[in-house]
């Protein structure tokens, strides 16, 4: 008895302990969306709270109405950029490690070490941006947003030729080598159906990269009708950032600036019309998230 | 002999299209991977953009000599290191009290939402955390200045000090989740007998984690955090860059090799020294992931990255 209550009193620090981090993940959330549909006076008044005096969903009308169409733009951008990506991200981690993953094939190895190699020298970002923007003339394009460092992960066709190799057997593959089928008939029609968890993991987790990434659009682009969400996200902020050091320093263009950039509470609505298509999606997502942090997460 | 190698080739031919399908993968490797790496003479040169990154003129060590004058290699290397060392630290211990935490959850239910919520900062973009930010610590508006600390207001974006503190903060906050359910899935991996073994002993839950627990994780705690120590001298950009929203006043205490190269080459176009901090980053970042691995190597060789 006396011990089963000391058990009792033990998981409620578990509990309780658990609760106040997942508590504390997700209430900044909160005060973001709280902020989106604050009324603007009263966030003019009290600042951003958890709890506002009035409400008002002004900033969304604004954004999805008329005036805010570059924000609707950007949205446009962003679902483009993560439906291709990863649609093309898929097919070439799943033609890469494929092969990868038959024992038989010769000189496997060398193709082996060439991916991993990328994993441990860079080049980093100045001879890269020299190349895409020099070379291949990208700024400013949708390839800018989607080819640079997203397309393929070398990490990425590493656990998928794990995958493979760990869970397809060789027979099924000469099973069907007897039967005629060509090596790309197998990869599509016996691999890629028994790799589906795989692959809905790592396409996650592409689609993910593709949708929170600013970096490319940072670097290569320079035009708003390039601009993802993300990168009207950065610019709005640091649009912010310009104006307060202007105003510190009296500059002249400020106060225009000024009136050109959104109003406090829109900026906060923006934020949370980032986020959604995320948490929407992450729910049916979840258990192929964690799987795939499980399996691969140590060299992550 | 004739008929061996006629044998060969005919075996070869097999794997044609298993080699097309490796041509993609291999272009793109090519160039979005090794030419930049072959880029890196840039450090060694004088850079202008109608010779190009091939044909620009040599300069010596010049470009290194312009990096080391004044404190800035210093500051970024030191600040690099220094939050890399300090997030290890803590989100190690952090990732590890909750995987424990999460295996003594008995309920399945409570166990999955607690997963899942946890892993929510972990997926959303670096602006947005930004923008997180910027609703808590803003200067008219903010939700600290407006409804805590009312009667004196603190200029966030203006004290370096605090800086150190909230970026080690977001970092853990964000990175938190993932890193723990990669220990929580090495912790049900331990054979459940050694438990109960420990339970008929008599052994308390704490003695078990001490005793059992931990050990098991052992190998786990020693590969990623030789693992972390290979990507040392690289940092996550946005949160140095964008969180402190590009402050000048924080620069001290938040400029790091990335960020500094950034701004070298793309807002003062200081290709010289921009490459040569990038060609110090790969270089080293290469050595030490390549030192590592052979420590890897030597405590589990499973997980030896190469």
């Amino acid at each position: 008895m006396l011990k089963k209550k000391k058990f009792k009193s033990e998981s409620v620090i578990v509990h309780l302990v658990l609760i106040v981090l997942c508590v504390i993940c997700i209430v900044p959330f909160l005060l973001v969306f709280m902020s989106s549909i604050t009324e603007e006076k009263t966030l003019l008044m009290n600042g951003y709270s958890f709890f506002p005096e009035a409400y008002s969903l002004y900033s969304y009308t604004y954004i999805f109405t008329g005036n805010g169409s570059t924000i609707l733009h950007g949205y446009f951008v962003s679902f483009f950029i993560t439906i291709v990506g990863t649609a093309a991200s898929i097919v070439m981690t799943l033609l890469f490690a494929y092969p990868l993953s038959r024992k038989d094939l010769p000189a496997r190895n060398i193709f082996a070490f060439f991916v991993f190699f990328t994993m441990l020298f860079r080049g980093g970002l100045v001879p890269s941006y020299m190349m895409w923007t020099q070379i291949f003339s990208i700024k400013n394009s949708y390839a800018a947003l989607i080819i640079p460092n997203l397309l393929m992960n070398a990490f990425y066709i590493i656990m998928m030729r794990t995958y493979f190799s760990s869970t397809i057997p060789v027979e099924l593959i000469e099973a069907a080598q007897i039967d005629g089928g060509t090596e790309g008939k197998i990869l599509w029609k016996v691999i890629a159906p028994l790799s589906k968890p795989m692959i809905a993991t790592l396409g996650f987790m592409t689609a993910l990269g593709y949708w929170n990434d600013w970096m490319n659009g940072l670097y290569y682009v320079t035009k708003d009708s390039f601009y993802s969400i993300q990168n009207i996200l950065n610019r709005m902020l640091m649009d912010i950032q310009y104006l307060t050091s202007a105003a510190a320093t009296q500059m002249g263009n400020a106060a225009e600036l000024a009136a050109s950039l959104p109003s406090t509470g829109i900026r906060m609505s923006v934020a949370v019309v980032g986020l959604i298509p995320i948490l929407v999606i992450y729910p049916f997502f979840q258990k192929y998230l964690i799987k795939g942090i499980m399996i691969g997460g140590v060299k992550g | 002999m004739k008929q061996t190698t006629k044998k060969k080739t005919k075996k070869l031919k097999r794997y044609i299209p298993l080699y097309f399908m490796l041509i993609p993968g291999t272009i793109y490797l090519i160039i979005n991977n090794y030419i930049p790496m072959a880029g890196l003479v840039l450090a060694f040169k004088k850079f202008n953009y109608q010779d190009g990154m091939w044909k620009s003129p040599w300069n010596g060590l010049k470009n290194f000599k312009f990096l080391f004058t004044g404190n800035d290699a210093m500051i970024i290397i030191r600040n690099t290191i220094g939050y890399n060392l300090v997030f290890i630290v803590f989100g190690t211990a952090l990732a590890i009290t909750v995987a424990i935490l999460l295996n003594a959850v008995m309920s399945q239910r409570a166990k999955k939402a607690y997963q899942t919520l946890i892993l929510i900062p972990y997926l959303i973009s670096i602006v947005i955390v930004s923008y997180i930010g910027f609703a808590f610590m803003s200067q008219e508006s903010g939700f600290l200045n407006k409804s805590v600390f009312t009667e004196n207001p603190i200029q966030w974006y203006a004290t370096p000090k605090l800086w150190p503190f909230i970026l080690i903060f977001i970092h853990l906050w964000k990175n938190f989740g993932y890193n723990s359910i990669i220990y929580y899935a090495t912790i049900i991996g331990i054979d459940p007998t050694l438990f109960e073994a420990a339970e008929i002993d008599g052994a308390s839950k704490w003695q078990q984690i001490l005793h059992i627990t931990l050990p098991s994780l052992k190998t786990t705690i020693i590969t990623l955090t030789l693992l972390s120590i290979g990507r040392i001298f690289y940092s996550d950009f946005g949160l140095f860059y964008q969180v402190p929203m590009n402050s000048g006043l924080l620069l001290d205490v938040t400029n790091t090799i990335d960020t500094y190269v950034y701004r070298a080459l793309l807002t003062m176009n200081d290709v010289g020294r921009s490459s040569a901090a990038g060609f110090l980053q790969s270089i080293l970042g290469f050595i030490i992931v390549w030192l590592t691995n052979q420590l890897v190597k030597k405590v589990d060789k499973d997980n030896a990255l190469f």
